[in-house]
């Protein structure tokens, strides 16, 4: 299955990976040789086969619904990001995270 | 130099000088400090150094030796991948995403060591993400191959690769999803084990395939790995495909004679692709072993060819989801100049992320796109299964399976870099034990001369079945006490003075 340009900005989009011309262009070079590699797979008739997930085909385990965790926020937030857009400041505001706008 | 004699130890004699209390933690730890000083600015194992921690942790295991309540790793200085995470360390897994992340907890490998009383002598470098077989997908720069400073360490573990070849540490954690312990180790000469899926908690282990990624050993001897084993393999609840066994003491058999033992050499181990010269140290291996007892096993392994296609959809498409967490929202890169959040999305993922781990993400997202799913992902974990009926059958035959652990010895830094698939190519006889889950080793073998350059090591992989690590470090201890090639250490060129 031949890959287009397309195809490169489409998955990078769902990936939320920025791509310009340029790189989409290598990248389409780069992934198709991968994919040549990938195809190999399909000569192999898997009819009936049962798809593999995990190496020991175990359950689940299952624990008990009760808390377990301590509360590590103040720990967590030492590694906020730096806000950005002119702000040298940690992307926190009382205990929350700062992000643009997410609804208008 | 007394130092490079110190360096150049095992771990039970640096357990046996520890208790004896000829040696303190302090000067042992400080002897490797000292290497690590001299030699680092070359060789760049080492991505994350800090004295006060590192010494306090050697005066805390002195103390407690003084009281007679030392385990065997007591006072031992052991080298960390940078993959784990560590409470207060910076833990960037060779990525610019999280070059200022420092970790708020640690992870269980960590927390094992720290319960053992060993000393953390620092982070290692890694391929970024611990995606790439050269270590040159790293942030933080490529590292020498202590063997030869043009050639690579091979990847991903490639920083623990060349601190334990150099005699930087101790020993040196690893992880291994497609060979990341065993072929550095094949390239730097020392040996590395990766451990059947599930035995070591890949708790605070920082994602990349989850289904594949298991964490091990990396040191100068099978007998050092055992100890090594012992620390770091155990249930924890934490990771939810962590196998709730009985504890194992990985030592109990080192002594065991070889006398019977059935080695299975599969055909296609030896096929077109494998070095003439590292084909040649890998029998003259085996020949060792008839000498030992050993009966050889012809076997076949015929879906090996298919284990790098299968892997580079199914670790992929791992990696993208896994990957997916870093977002810049409230750790690691953000952008600094963004519109709205799809925006700084894309910008922090762009910036952070290096060209190896965009691809697999992309190839990733892809293969598990709309209409896609049953062409890539499920036929490959349906090949994956046939791969793993293969070691099913072979181990019918054989108590345990020989061969190479890299196709080649040490390659030139920057000749396969601008590749992927020629890079990829590296771990054709590691990656079908990641699909089935298998334990595998790598351990000194000799050395193969080059057309283009030096004399370099080469590793012969021991592959087992399911939870016989146990065996496997007999199977390379009793190698390890006839041959001499697990205790050559590289002659380093003048490091800073």
């Amino acid at each position: 299955m031949a890959l287009s340009i397309e195809d490169i900005k489409k998955v990078a989009h769902l990936a939320r990976i920025e791509i310009n011309e340029n790189d989409a262009n290598a990248t389409l070079n780069k992934l198709s040789g991968i994919l040549a590699l990938i195809e190999q797979m399909q000569a192999v008739d898997t009819r009936g086969i049962v798809p593999m997930s995990h190496a020991q085909d175990l359950s689940q385990r299952l624990r008990d619904d009760v808390v377990s965790k301590t509360n590590l926020r103040d720990e967590f937030q030492k590694n906020a990001p730096i806000l950005g857009n002119g702000s040298q400041q940690p992307a926190l505001a009382g205990g929350l995270y700062l992000v643009p706008k997410v609804i208008e | 130099m007394a130092n490079n004699e110190l360096t150049n130890g095992s771990l039970k004699s640096y357990a046996q000088l520890l208790h004896s209390k000829q040696i303190s933690s302090l000067e042992l730890t400080q002897a490797f400090l000292q290497r690590i000083n001299q030699y680092n600015p070359s060789i760049n194992a080492f991505i994350a150094l800090d004295e006060d921690k590192t010494l306090a942790q050697a005066r805390a295991a002195d103390a407690r030796i003084a009281i007679g309540s030392a385990a065997p790793l007591t006072g031992i200085p052991i080298a960390q991948k940078d993959i784990f995470c560590a409470k207060g360390w910076p833990t960037t897994c060779g990525s610019r995403m999280l070059a200022n992340f420092v970790a708020p907890y640690d992870a269980h490998v960590i927390s094992q060591f720290d319960a053992a009383g060993a000393v953390n002598l620092g982070k290692t470098n890694m391929d970024e993400f611990a995606m790439g077989s050269s270590n040159e997908t790293s942030y933080f720069g490529g590292v020498k191959n202590p063997w030869s400073y043009d050639r690579v360490p091979g990847g991903s573990s490639g920083g623990s690769a060349a601190a334990v070849a150099a005699r930087l540490c101790a020993a040196a954690t690893g992880t291994d999803t497609g060979g990341s312990i065993r072929q550095p180790a094949s390239l730097c000469g020392f040996t590395g084990l990766k451990p059947t899926y599930g035995v070591v908690s890949r708790f605070g282990m920082i994602a990349f395939a989850s289904s594949l990624d298991q964490a091990g050993p990396m040191a100068k001897s099978a007998e050092d790995c055992a100890l090594m084993m012992n620390v770091m393999a155990g249930f924890d609840e934490r990771d939810s495909t962590s196998l709730d066994r009985a504890k194992e003491d990985y030592c109990r058999d080192l002594a065991k004679p070889l006398a019977g033992l059935k080695i299975g050499l599969p055909k296609e181990f030896f096929a077109e692709g494998l070095s003439a010269e590292v084909g040649q140290v890998i029998e003259n291996a085996i020949t060792e072993y008839k000498k030992l007892g050993a009966e050889i096993v012809n076997i076949s392994l015929p879906n090996t060819g298919l284990s790098i296609p299968v892997y580079y959809v199914l670790a992929p498409a791992e990696a993208s989801s896994n990957l997916s967490r870093y977002d810049g929202v409230r750790y690691g890169h953000r952008a600094a100049e963004y519109t709205d959040l799809m925006d700084m999305y894309s910008k922090s993922r762009a910036e952070g992320f290096g060209d190896e781990v965009k691809r697999r993400i992309l190839i990733g997202t892809y293969v598990l796109s709309a209409g896609y799913y049953d062409a890539y992902y499920l036929k490959a974990q349906q090949i994956r299964r046939l791969i793993a009926q293969d070691f099913v059958e072979a181990f019918k035959q054989c108590d345990v399976i020989m061969g190479p652990a890299a196709p080649s010895t040490a390659f030139k830094a920057g000749e396969k870099v601008d590749d992927p698939v020629a890079m990829y190519l590296q771990d054709i006889y590691t990656i079908s034990t990641n699909l089935a889950g298998l334990p595998g080793m790598s351990v000194p073998a000799g050395f193969a001369p080059n057309q283009d350059g030096p004399v370099l090591p080469v590793g012969l992989q021991i592959i087992g079945n399911y939870f016989d690590e146990a065996r496997m470090l007999n199977v390379a201890h009793q190698y390890q006490k006839v041959t001499d090639w697990h205790s050559l250490a590289p002659n380093l060129p003048e490091g800073k003075a």
